[in-house]
Parts: C-alpha cells; structure tokens; sequence
C-alpha cells in the first residue's frame, strides 16, 4: 500500500505539459522504480503523481535523416538493450543499461527516468557523457535541447524546467561514426548492484588503427553527478597507440575525478578503481575498434571485472539511483527493497 | 525401498503455482493494521513518548507505548522450555521498552485501519530521550567502564566458559615448538528468509489466536503465554507454509507484541508484518564471533598446545545468547585434538541488532577461524593442507565425552578423497604455485564439524501422530515443521517406509496448530530427519503392530504371520494378500460391533547426537587490480548418513554454498560508528550473494549409515553453510600470498590488504 494523494494520468506529451502546470508539485512518475520506493520509504509520502507511462510515443528507437539516434525517453532498459540500432550503433549504450538492477528492472525502467533521477551512478548516465549526448525537453514553449552534462545540475537536480518533460535522448551522428566504446561497472556483486564506480569509454582511431584520433571518457561516482575526463581527453587525442598508452590514460584520469569518501567505498579504493577502470575500458574499446594491445596475454585485459558485462549472459545486473542520494545527504538509510533504479522523478527536484 | 529415492517434493506444485498460502495470504483483508515506532537511538532512556499528532491521523485506532505494556520480562530464545531455573532462557525483554538498547529497539505500537495511516502515525510519534553511551564492539564493551546494557551483567559479559585440558603454560615449553599466532573475525550477518516475519492475531472464545511465520510453534506458543501473562492454553498458534527462516524464527520474534495488541483492541484481527527493513534490524542476526587462536607444533605439524579465546557479540539482548558461541568452542578440541587447550568463550551484550539462532549456529564462525588457521599453520611449516589435515584431524574412534557421539567411519578421508578428484586438487595446487601478474588462480580447502540435535544440553522430544482413513491412507501429524527444507517429504517416505504403504497414501498435515499438533520442540538444530525419523519409526512400527492385532479379528491369521506391504495385509509366509489396508480400515470404523477409528500416537524421547562431517573445495580466481575474486568451481562433501531422498539433500547443499559464499565474499551489516545505526539493512546495500556471484555448485556424498539413527540419517540442514569461507579464504591465500583474517573478504578489505602486501 502507497501513501499517494493524488495520480494525473497523462494522455499526450501536450497533456503532460498542461498537467505540470496545473499540479507543479506533482512527481513525474514512468517506470516507478524509483518513485514508488521513495514513497514507500517515506521521503515522497503523500506525493501527487503524474504519470507518463502510457505515452507510448516516447517509446522506441530511431534514427532521424541526419543520423541522429533517438530514443525515447519511456524506452525500458531491456528495450534498448536489444534494439537493432543501438547495437548497430552505440552497442555499449545496450550493454551498460543490461546491468542495471535485474531482469524485471530492466523491463520497468526507462532512460529517461534514470536520467532524471539525478544521479550518478546511473548505468546509462557515465556511458551518455562518452556519448556526447542531448537531452531532448518538451515544455509550454516547446522543445529544448540541452547537452547532457549541461542536463545535470547537482547531485540529484536535473535542468528541468516548469512544465517540461523529458521526452528523448539524442545522439547525434558526429557523436557515434567511428567510435566503439566499452562499459565497466564495479560492484560489491555481480547482480542486483548500483555502480561502486562506473567507466566508459569510447575510442576512434585512426584507419590505420595506429592512431588513437579521439577518446571520450565518462564516469559514475567519481563526483556528485557523472562526469567526463576532459584534460585526460584533451592529452590523449590524436596520439600514437602503443603498449603503454591505457595505463598512462589510467593515470591521467586521476586529475579527471573527484569520487567521495563513504561507507560503501573510500575515496583511495574509488580512485585505485578509477585508473584500473580506465585502463581496462579504453583497451577493451580500442580492442573493438580494431586493435588488440595485449593479444591474450595473461594478466592483462579485462578477463574478468567485477560487475563488467563480459562473461556474463544476458541476466547480468545492475543497480542504480542511490550513490546520488547518498552525494545529497547521508541520510539514505533505509533505503529501498532492494529494487531501485529508474523512474522520472523531476517533479520537486526538478528547476 | 522408498528411503533413498528423489521423489519430487509434496509441496512443490502447490508452491510454484502459488496455491500455498502464506501467513499474509492467510489474514484477512480487514485485519488492522500494527507499526512499530523504533528507536532513533542506540542506547537512551525514553522519558516521554508524545502521541497527540499521531492519534488525529485518520484510521488510527490505537497508539501503545512502552509505558503502557506488562512490566515483567520474558526470554525469546526458541529453546525446549526448561522446569529447572539455572538452565531457563535469560528472560530479559518488555513488549516495548523504555531503555533502548540498539538503534531501533521498539518503543511504540501503532494500530490503525491500514498500513498508510499506521506508518503516517508512527512518523508523528515523539519521542523524548535521555541518551546514553553505547558501545558496538564486543571486546570494548567488556572492559571496565564500557556502557552497561543489563544491570544484571557486570562488563556486559553474559555468559563465560571454558575448557582446560592438559597443561598448556608447561607444554608451550617444550624446546623448539613454533608458534602460530593468528586473529580471525567474522562478520554480523542476517539470514535474509525470502518470506519477512509476519504475524496476526485475535481473540476468539476467551483465547488469543495467532497465526504466524514461525519454525517452531509450540515454544512459540509458550512464550507468548509468558509473555503476556496468561496461562498457556489461552494461547493457540498456527504455523502454515513458511517461507525460509535459516533460525531467524527460530525465536519469538513479534509474536508476543502482536499477541498483546489485539487485547489492546477488544480482541480484533491485528496484523503485524516487518518490512525488510525490520527483518535486518529488529529480527535476528548471526553471532559476529572473533577468535584469538594460538597453536604451538612442532616442526612436522604435530599439535603440541592451543589456545583459543572466542569473543561472541551478542548484541542487545540475550535470545539465543552463549550456547551459539559455546558450540563453536567446544567443536575445537573434537576437530583436531590436542593433549594441553586452553579455551574461552565470552558472549557479551553490544548495542548491536540481537543475534540469535542461524544456520550453523556458531559453526560458520569457527570454521572459518580454525580452517584458516590451521591452513597457516601448513604455510608456514611448508605442508599440503589435504596431508596435513589426514594426519591431524579427528580419528576414527574418537568418543566425546560429554555428548558421547563417535566418529563411527572413516569419513574424512573419503570426504577429502570425493572432493580432491573433483576439483583435481594436487595437479591445481602445483600449477598455482607462485603465481605472478595481475589475474591469479587459487585453490583451497576446508574440513567441518558438526552434530545433529541438542541432546544432551536440552531436551529432545518428538511426538508424532498417525490417523488412518477409510482407504488406508494416512495422516501424518508432527510439531517439526516443512520450513521450505523438504521436510514433510522425507517424513512421508520414513513413514511410507516403515508401515508398509505406498508414498501416496502418506498425507503430511503441512501446517501446525498448537491445538491440533501433538508435541515438539520442531525445525532446528539440523534435527528433522534424526529426531522425527526416530519418532516417525517409533510410532509407525507401534501402528503397524496394533494394526496387524486387528487385522487378526478379520483374517484369522496371527499377528507375526502378517506383515503391511505396499498397502495391503499379507501372510508372510506365502506372500497371500489377505486384504487390503483399505477394506480393512473402513471395515473397522465401521465395525457395527466394535467400531475404532485407527490411529497411533508416540512421544520419543532422543538421548543420543550424531556427528556430521564434510567437505568444501573451492578453486578462485583473483582480479588484484579490481580487488575482486569470482569463484571458479565449489564443491561441498557431506557424510549426512543414509539420504532420505538424494535430490532434496542435493538442493539443500546448494542453499548452504549459496549463503556461505556470500558469507565469504560480501555479507556483512555495516554500523555508523557515530550513532550505532545500522548503514545497510536493506537488499540493496547488503550485499547477499546472487546466483551470478554463483559458479556451479556442486554438491557431494559419502554415505556411512549413522548406527544410532533410525534411518541412518544424521544433520544436513545446516551443514552446508559452514566450509566454503574458509576454503574460499585458503584459495585467495594461494593465489595471492596474502592471508585474510577476516570475512567478508569484500572489495574493501581486498583493497586494504592487496595495498598493505604491496601488490597494487
């Protein structure tokens, strides 16, 4: 039993915009895998909903003339995990939502509602920084793009303003040609887990596979909300490939990233994590871009990573949502069931 | 033989198509609604409970606080009672109390119409505090000065024991001998029953009815009776399908409070569930046990002297209290005997969650403690593990004393031998050998100990019912109870066994009703097929014979000339069917001259245990730079005795390597050292192993048949939790050269440890 006063249900994206100006306390709510639990916790009790689950618009994957990639912000995780385009495309993106939570999270949560809730351990978010990708917003004016790391504001406060919802997220197409990207996410277990940390990053070399042209690298819970390693970027672009060049990226990064200190991991184990992190995805992306530094020898690579998609299967999991709450304020005992992740959950928090 | 075979489970179709109803399923919608206001402090003395904005909510019927509850104090523990006072439960609760002895203790009662304006009453609840120090770590809390939880126990110590054997301050003497020296912790863990504990109550014809998720209703029964002060016969409590309880309710848990709230409401149905939240806080948690253990050898192994010091947090309050941490000690000197020990025990309250009974019951602990340790010893003398272990572990023969339970067979080599061949323990430890780079492999061992009962420190008592229908099936009635282990299923093939008819004609009356159920002390202690087994042949053998007496009246034959087999009545000495169970059943009741409805009823009382022994070989492998390690292959060997049926048993070693993996590798409650709150009671941020963190798990048996067991049978319910950490432990000792002291051996301590070793 929820303690909700009141749920509007939405019947067009239009209707949802006039329902956030009628109700501009009200909880956008989609999945409800986040919403619901912060109810039942005590933290939304008594909220007005409205509900945007049955706008099947926002559901799906295209791409636009351009060779932009949308994907409507409804899309669930285990959806875009088995899209044709995203795996064509951006498979990394499949990939990193297949860890969130477990199957039945994957089935009810949404892009959009995990990249709402603000936070930075969303499996989607890190790999959306690598990504370069825009933020689509639909509000009484109409449509607003905004960059996704403009998107987040703070832990757990995202850009959404009075009487929008988020109804996509694009990826333009000079963001995704030529580049492979890989995701690690490390948790205490390698199933039903929100990121400790999470990397990805994408790669472009050059045709001759003997230049790295371009690297974009994001992470989860290396700050208050997802961040990319701009001065690390900026050093390894357009650099020769050779044997030492992921544990020099690994090292860089360090100046990159600002992970916390807290009961679920110290600040020097986050930063040890982030290096190795690093490290290990650029070699796995250079390695899909065409380009195996190590060969199969032992000892490096990326054989086994805790919570890392590969050697896994399909029922691979992942949790999200709460290393954000826990940047907002400690306060997040008592959290949850277990289940967490994605829900939109702008309403209160959004400005 | 219907013994050995692995005929599927009798509940299983009602369970997986949902048709068995749970407590919850049970209630009726309309029941109230009870929450429980808990405590925003670890350790306080409430000095008001305001509840004026909490009674305006609407749908709030009744607020009860803890000054409002009987002021005489119960025990919880799910012991067999006892008449004699030194040897009865330390009865140290309240329903609700008003000195706070854990972060979460419970100070008020909410009923109300529904659960949302029960938990809107309890967030408007105020409650004042008078706080007071408080203390988490077992060994602070017993210095001088340290917080005092219960004023009948000086330096929080509730319990102390030892052993002295031999002289070890004259052995350690002895010129030459090398010390081993280790420190080993085990974590605050929680049992994580996929069913939380949920009760309901009401009165009807002057007795409080309860309904709840317990493993153990007839104790169950007791203490709410004394709880609230009433004879116990006022009190009935009905036990249906449960879904797991690992020990947790192996304890009154909210029984006794819900109990009282409906007499609090006129004697309406109150219901009263703990989210999952309240399992990991206000229900029960494994004992975290630390050992000090000190063993003198010398240079080729031999046991010289050992000591061993075991501090036991018990946590706030006394439930289960010294026996968990007694158990582990006393197993010390059985495992690998020594001619000069010196060992204690102090179980100590903390303000930590209250630990009480869970698989394995103080086993885990110590397993982990002493295989770890005896596995250093092999490192630094230079000796394999396996050779080391044949040579110093208990021989066959071997009688202890107190209990006088035998290690009958050869089981620990035949267990080592299975487990070595499957995992290809020698070709693996030598190619293991001194690994270098960043991914390195490991393998590791470890040998357990256990018995089966509580015979002889409490009682053992079984009582078991049989009641014929008019077709010759039969209704099979006992207090020890299907928790969701398959009990009910063994009990029916015992049965079917001993009278002679068909598994189909066995009814197992599932659910337990202390009005209706005859006697038990029922699901722990590994006990079920051991102690019910002996009942369950007690009363069938009973049955079989009075049957045959009537069946006389009918064939004419004598008694020892007839036998039941496969249902029927047969002459023994030609193998004719005289007649079937059936027309002999209905024949009888309906006898116009001499009716009798056939029934048989026996009490069996054990006065005997039984050792069982395993196995566990794990191989690992370990990521040094991600301070992960994923568990390759596993495999348990058990000496269970005879099994009663080999799937079951197969599934119950499966659960067991499960639970002690996450044991191993990431379960353990997290406390704010600055509150004393618990940081992670919830399944998100408890890292219970999934079956992803799960290799294959493979599951092993010898079976030596146990020579004081009615069917041959000995412990393995709890068993299969107790080797795997240490064997994981011995593996990641291999693999890396570091050698972890304690458990969870989760990322954090990897880090710490890999970085100190200098191996990142």
């Amino acid at each position: 039993m929820y303690d909700i006063s009141a749920i509007y249900e939405a019947s067009s994206v239009e209707n949802a915009v006039k329902l956030r100006q009628e109700h501009p306390d009200a909880v956008i709510i989609a999945g409800g895998s986040d919403v619901l639990i912060k109810i039942r916790e005590g933290k939304l009790s008594g909220a007005e909903l409205i509900s945007i689950y049955g706008l099947s618009d926002l559901r799906g994957v295209t791409m636009g003339e351009d060779g932009t990639i949308r994907i409507g912000s409804l899309t669930s995780f285990s959806h875009i995990t088995k899209d044709p385009l995203i795996r064509e495309h951006i498979g990394v993106l499949g990939e990193a939502v297949d860890l969130v939570g477990g199957p039945q999270i994957r089935a009810i949560g949404t892009i959009g509602g995990n990249t709402c809730n603000g936070v930075t351990s969303a499996d989607s978010a890190s790999t959306l920084f690598a990504w370069d990708a825009v933020v689509e917003l639909t509000g009484p004016e109409g449509v607003r793009n905004v960059p996704i790391e403009e998107f987040y504001l703070s832990a757990g406060k995202v850009d959404i303003r009075e009487g929008e919802i988020q109804t996509a997220i694009l990826i333009p197409k000079e963001s995704w040609e030529g580049y492979k990207g890989h995701y690690i996410k490390y948790g205490m277990r390698r199933a039903m887990e929100i990121a400790t940390l999470g990397c990805s990053v994408n790669v472009r070399l050059s045709e001759d596979k003997k230049t790295l042209t371009s690297l974009r690298i994001g992470f989860g819970v290396a700050g208050p909300v997802p961040r990319r390693a701009r001065s690390t970027e900026q050093a390894f672009t357009n650099v020769p490939l050779t044997e030492d060049l992921p544990k020099e990226i690994g090292r860089a990064v360090l100046a990159d990233v600002n992970p916390r200190d807290s009961w679920r991991a110290p600040k020097d184990m986050r930063l040890h994590l982030c290096s190795v992190m690093a490290e290990r995805a650029f070699i796995e992306a250079a390695r899909l871009s065409g380009t195996d530094l190590y060969g199969k020898a032992e000892g490096r690579g990326s054989s086994f990573m805790c919570g890392s998609r590969e050697g896994q299967g399909d029922t691979e999991a992942g949790h999200q949502t709460s290393e954000a709450a826990e940047h907002q304020t400690d306060s997040r005992e008592n959290s949850g069931t277990g289940s967490t992740p994605a829900a939109c959950e702008a309403g209160g928090e959004a400005r | 033989m219907i013994i050995g075979k692995s005929i599927p489970r009798i509940d299983a179709y009602d369970k997986v198509t949902g048709r068995a109803k749970y407590t919850d399923d049970l209630c009726d919608k309309n029941a109230l609604v009870a929450k429980i206001k808990h405590a925003d402090a670890a350790h306080a003395v409430v000095k008001a409970v305001d509840v004026t904005e909490a009674q305006k909510i609407p749908g709030v019927v009744k607020i009860v606080t803890c000054f409002d509850v009987p002021r005489h104090t119960f025990p919880t523990a799910g012991h067999p009672w006892s008449t004699d006072p030194a040897h009865q439960d330390v009865a140290d609760r309240n329903l609700l109390t008003d000195h706070v002895r854990y972060y979460g203790d419970d100070v008020a009662a909410v009923i109300a119409e529904d659960e949302v304006a029960a938990s809107q009453a309890v967030r408007a609840i105020k409650v004042e505090y008078e706080e007071l120090p408080f203390v988490l770590d077992v060994q602070e809390a017993m210095k001088d000065g340290a917080p005092q939880l219960h004023e009948k126990f000086p330096n929080n110590i509730l319990s102390h024991t030892q052993i002295r054997k031999g002289n070890y301050e004259e052995a350690i003497k002895e010129p030459g001998l090398i010390k081993i020296e280790g420190w080993y912790d085990t974590p605050t863990v929680q049992h994580c029953h996929i069913e939380n504990a949920v009760c309901y109550a009401w009165e009807e014809g002057g007795r409080i009815h309860v309904t709840a998720s317990t493993q153990i209703p007839h104790i169950t029964r007791r203490i709410i009776a004394q709880a609230l002060g009433v004879d116990w016969g006022k009190v009935r409590l009905v036990k249906p399908f449960v879904g797991g309880g690992f020990g947790d309710k192996q304890d009154a848990l909210y029984e006794p409070l819900c109990a009282f709230l409906t007499t609090q409401v006129g004697g309406r149905l109150v219901k009263l569930e703990c989210s999952r939240e309240e399992t990991f806080i206000n229900c029960r948690v494994r004992h975290a046990i630390r050992y000090h253990l000190i063993s003198w050898v010398r240079s080729d192994g031999t046991l010289v002297a050992r000591k061993a010091d075991c501090y036991s947090n018990q946590g706030a309050y006394a439930s289960h209290g010294h026996g968990v941490c007694a158990k582990g000690m006393n197993s010390i000197p059985q495992m690998y005997p020594c001619p000069n020990m010196e060992c204690d025990s102090w179980t100590v309250f903390t303000n930590r969650q209250v630990a009480g009974a869970m698989r394995g019951y103080g086993m885990p602990q110590v397993t982990f403690a002493l295989e770890s340790h005896t596995d250093d010893i092999c490192r630094k003398l230079g000796l394999d593990p396996v050779a080391y272990r044949r040579r110093t572990v208990m021989p066959v023969g071997f009688v202890d004393e107190f209990s006088k339970n035998e290690l009958y067979s050869d089981t620990f080599n035949q267990v080592m031998d299975k487990g070595a061949e499957y995992i290809d323990f020698e070709r693996k430890r030598k190619e293991y050998e001194n690994q270098t780079g960043d991914i390195r492999r490991g393998i590791g061992m470890s040998l357990f100990w256990y018995n089966t009962a509580v015979w002889p420190i409490s009682l053992e008592s079984v009582s078991c019912r049989m009641v014929m229908n008019q077709d010759g099936s039969v209704q099979l009635q006992l207090a020890e109870t299907e928790i969701g282990q398959g009990a009910d299923t063994a009990f029916a093939q015992m049965t079917a066994e001993t009278l002679g008819i068909p598994f189909e004609k066995v009814h197992v009356v599932t659910s337990q009703d202390t009005d209706v159920t005859p006697f038990g002390t029922s699901a722990y202690a590994s006990r079920q097929t051991y102690a019910a087994g002996m009942a369950i042949r007690d009363c069938a053998e009973a049955f079989k014979k009075h049957i045959l007496e009537v069946a006389y009246t009918y064939t004419r034959m004598q008694p020892y000339l007839m036998d039941i087999v496969d249902g029927n009545i047969i002459r023994t000495t030609d193998g004719r069917v005289l007649m079937t169970l059936a027309e002999l059943a209905a024949t009888k009741l309906y006898d116009l001259q001499n009716s009798e409805h056939l029934t048989m009823q026996k009490t069996t009382q054990l006065k005997s245990n039984a050792y069982s022994f395993g196995c566990c070989f794990a191989e690992v492998e370990v990521d040094i730079p991600m301070c992960s390690v994923k568990v390759l292959d596993i495999i348990n060997v058990h000496d269970a005795g005879t099994l009663i049926n080999p799937a079951l048993a197969e599934a119950q070693v499966h659960g067991g390597m499960s639970m002690a993996i996450g044991y191993a590798l990431s379960e353990k409650m997290l406390y704010d050292e600055k509150t004393g709150r618990l940081l992670n009671g919830n399944l998100l941020d408890y890292k219970l192993s999934t079956t992803m963190d799960h290799p294959h798990l493979e599951a092993q048996f010898v079976e030596n048949p146990e020579p004081t067991s009615a069917y041959g049978t000995k412990s393995l319910g709890e068993p299969p939790a107790l080797p795997a950490a240490p064997a994981i432990r011995n593996a990641i000792l291999q693999a890396t050269g570091v050698a972890f002291d304690e458990v969870p051996m989760r990322p954090h301590l990897l880090y710490r440890k890999f970085a100190e070793a200098g191996l990142l």
